[in-house]
């Protein structure tokens, strides 16, 4: 396969390409393209939310439906926008960061993101087979074991497969940058976002098979008979709940690392200065991601696991507190001196700061046991995570992409229009989100269809839905900047922004196919500013021109991912029907066997010959 | 980077002499970490649930120690096998690690059987089954997922064993030899926990 015939093709050999593509940027794509698709779904249910709280007693949508709409706007904006788009980001610029010329497991990269794609798609399908999921994202028991229709079965399939395909990415990222950072890329010079690339991935490992298992213990209550969350038999519910947030409190911490990593990225590179702090940096990251594991219960202050539980769940959740304080503040110190450049990146990494203390600081009163008891399930939870995962990681996300545009797609966004979309989205984000906390603390409960009429609820709901059509007309500003910078933007520089600091910089944007032509020497953190320092254009290379092994394409992981999609289709109805225990079967025949293909057939890779790169311009 | 996986005698290691054996093998390891909290979340479930028998049969009245003890000798004994195997890949002699893996998958076969006898047993003896109760469902669960490694292995070591039969060892194929070893290992470790936790404590209390 040469370098040129990645040039001019047409649609269908374009879309096979990517069909069996093994490479982590053209993976990284397709998870930001898939995330951002999920992402405009969930807000299009977020606003159908809004809506109906528009004013007291509005008959917008139906109870029921309402309860699938706020059930799929979580699930959909965490598992299939959120996560997938960081998931896109670490496929996208990690291996460039540490100098690898590819992910450890290429293969079991693709498989990944194709098994998150199909339960996305999976779990979405439910809304035209009879009604979607409609438990709450959390999926609490005995409202799931007891809720009719297939809808709860299509979230406890649409999960599993995709949560499967997370596992694989987080395994695959932990590999590589263990064994593949390039020469003198050593852990204390890794780029922050590798760094909380890195920290995520150990959280994904250890968190999702929690999930797994509640996930497991659900489908097996709902489809197979058993009795771990029936009462009659025995069975108790609360373990639902524990098991959900083992996973469920590590996972914002999941999806909040990488943003504060993209942060870590952005910061230093707009204001001409390195990162203050980078050690104490590592080792907060370090810190959150082991309390994160010990504070879950603080979900369940008012379950009644007792003062004694409650208490010490209270004190690590404050806990957290302190290493995100020093991440705050290192953030500040680094800007502090510094030769601030403001463009959209910067906004909302600018932007970021207040509006995530506010969430932090919420959460640090939501963590004081004996007030939760008030706040529990009011909208002031809903203002609180708001302010941290949208003022975090939506913020993050977004300033990562004005950040990388360059890199993955080889075009600036357009800076106008990103300062457009901003300010519109920043708006309306406090707008929605700010009054909920006094909404919440005049007693409104969250998953309540409707509220009456002169409660003091009218104006603050008034003013959360119009918050909510500005970020709404942010998010199409941001849609039209791309469409526009595909259509006219100009081709981006290696170092669009002439302060990259680190390797992805110093290679053509976007990244060739096998990033590297030689790999660079690393000579200390920031290695590409320190060429820069010393009056060099490029990174010195570390090893002669030479062939380089590249990975095979291969179709095998949709056609896998294909299979446990079918299979899904067979547990959900074999429970009405047991002739869909066929489907069952064929689903797994399809999935098992191109597994045992994929071992069996030998898969050397090939080579990209050093006559071949010869030819191509640096 | 050597381009081809030949064998040459000074490899000391040959499932770790390539970049894909080290990935291969750290992999799995990572891997582990991950079935170790999914274990862990069974095992917590089942304590959880232990003693809900909803008026059914209890541990006391179902276990017997003699075939439990069987079934431990078996698994622990085939788990030695697979070290005596790794240590054949080692020294290059791949007909010995054929002969000691071929015993390995008959030991966890035999592994396999006792516990398809001893589920049978409670179901047609004890009507003790995954849905009379929260105690049966978290029984059948984590012992059965512990039985679905099994199964999920031998299927592993069977396909590799057949498909190499004729090619010897290479650099290629050694390091799945290795990560299934392994993975062995890990499955033979949760049945330590499985003996300890649902079969001793389970006959105590």
């Amino acid at each position: 396969m040469s370098i040129a015939s990645t040039q001019k093709k047409g649609f269908g050999a374009i879309l096979w390409d990517y069909l069996t593509t093994v490479d982590h940027k053209k993976i990284g794509n397709m998870y930001l393209a898939a995330g951002a698709f999920f992402f405009l779904l969930g807000g299009i249910e977020a606003l159908i939310i809004r809506i109906q709280l528009i004013k007291p007693e509005n008959d917008f949508i139906s109870a029921g439906l309402y309860n699938e709409m706020i059930t799929m706007h979580g699930t959909t904006m965490i598992f299939f926008a959120a996560m997938p788009m960081l998931l896109g980001f670490m496929n996208g610029v990690m291996p460039l960061q540490i100098g690898a010329r590819d992910v450890a497991f290429p293969f079991l990269n693709s498989l990944g993101f194709w098994l998150f794609l199909l339960g996305g798609i999976l779990m979405n399908l439910s809304w035209f087979f009879g009604g979607a999921p409609d438990a709450g994202w959390t999926g609490y028991a005995p409202l799931s074991t007891s809720s009719p229709g297939h809808g709860l079965d299509y979230y406890v399939m649409g999960l599993q497969l995709s949560g499967a395909g997370t596992l694989m990415g987080g395994i695959n990222f932990l590999v590589t940058i263990v064994t593949m950072r390039g020469p003198g890329m050593t852990y204390m010079r890794m780029p922050l976002f590798t760094w909380t690339t890195f920290v995520a991935s150990i959280l994904i490992l250890f968190a999702f098979p929690a999930l797994t298992v509640g996930l497991f213990l659900l489908q097996f209550d709902r489809m197979f008979g058993s009795a771990f969350f029936d009462v009659a038999l025995g069975g108790n519910s609360v373990i639902w709940q524990h098991l959900f947030w083992i996973f469920g409190h590590p996972e914002v911490y999941i999806l909040i690392l990488p943003a504060f990593g993209i942060f870590s990225e952005i910061i230093p590179t707009f204001s001409k200065k390195r990162l203050f702090g980078y050690s104490s940096m590592v080792f907060a990251t370090f810190l959150i991601a082991f309390l994160g594991f010990m504070v879950w219960a603080h979900h369940m202050f008012t379950v009644g696991l007792g003062p004694v539980a409650n208490s010490i769940f209270a004190v690590g959740t404050m806990a957290i507190a302190v290493p995100t304080g020093i991440k705050i503040f290192n953030w500040l110190a680094t800007m502090w001196g510094g030769s601030i450049k403001i463009n959209s990146a910067m906004l909302w990494a600018l932007g970021f700061i207040p509006s995530f203390t506010i969430g932090g600081m919420t959460g640090v009163m939501l963590g004081a046991s004996t007030a939760d008891f008030q706040y529990h399930d009011t909208y002031f939870v809903i203002a609180h995570f708001h302010y941290v995962i949208v003022g975090g990681v939506v913020f993050g996300i977004l300033a990562g992409l004005h950040y990388w545009w360059p890199k993955f797609f080889g075009k600036v966004l357009n800076e106008t229009m990103g300062k457009i979309a901003f300010w519109l989205f920043f708006i309306g984000f406090h707008l929605t989100f700010f009054i909920q906390h006094f909404l919440g603390l005049m007693g409104m409960p969250r998953r309540y269809w409707v509220f009456l009429e002169n409660q003091g609820l009218d104006t603050g709901n008034l003013i959360s839905t119009i918050g909510a059509f500005f970020m709404a007309a942010g998010s199409i500003v941001f849609i039209i900047n791309i469409i526009y910078t595909t259509a006219k933007g100009e081709k981006a520089a290696n170092d669009p922004w002439g302060t990259g600091r680190t390797l992805e910089w110093a290679i053509s944007s976007p990244a060739p196919e096998y990033n590297f032509k030689q790999l660079p020497l690393v000579r200390g953190l920031d290695p590409y500013w320190i060429e820069k320092m010393d009056g060099n254009t490029k990174m010195t290379p570390a090893e002669p021109l030479d062939d380089i092994h590249m990975p095979n394409g291969s179709i095998l992981p949709v056609v896998i991912s294909i299979g446990f999609f079918i299979a899904s289709f067979g547990f959900i109805y074999q429970v009405d029907n047991k002739s869909w225990l066929i489907v069952l079967f064929a689903g797994m025949v399809i999935a098992i066997g191109s597994m045992l293909i994929r071992s069996l057939k030998d898969d050397h890779g090939h080579h990209i010959h050093k006559e071949d790169l010869e030819k191509e311009a640096d | 980077m050597s381009h081809d996986h030949s064998l040459s005698p000074e490899i000391h290691d040959p499932a770790k002499a390539t970049h894909e054996g080290k990935h291969k093998y750290l992999g799995l390891w990572f891997f582990l970490g991950g079935e170790t909290v999914l274990f862990a979340s069974f095992f917590a479930t089942y304590l959880a649930l232990r003693n809900s028998t909803a008026g059914g049969p209890s541990s006391q009245e179902l276990f017997g120690l003699e075939l439990v003890f069987v079934m431990t000798i078996l698994l622990l004994t085939s788990s030695l096998t697979s070290v005596y195997a790794i240590y054949h890949m080692k020294n290059h002699d791949f007909k010995k690690m054929q002969l000691w893996f071929g015993i390995t998958a008959l030991l966890g076969l035999g592994f396999l059987g006792f516990e398809i006898y001893e589920f049978t047993h409670y179901i047609t003896d004890y009507s003790f089954t995954f849905r009379s109760s929260a105690f049966g469902s978290a029984f059948y669960t984590l012992v059965g997922f512990h039985g679905g490694h099994v199964v999920f292995g031998l299927s592993w070591l069977t396909a590799l064993m057949v498909r190499n039969a004729k090619r010897g060892l290479s650099l290629y194929n050694a390091p799945k030899y290795n990560t299934f070893a392994i993975y062995w290992h890990f499955i033979d470790v949760v049945w330590v926990f499985i003996f300890t936790v649902v079969y001793l404590m389970g006959m105590v209390s």
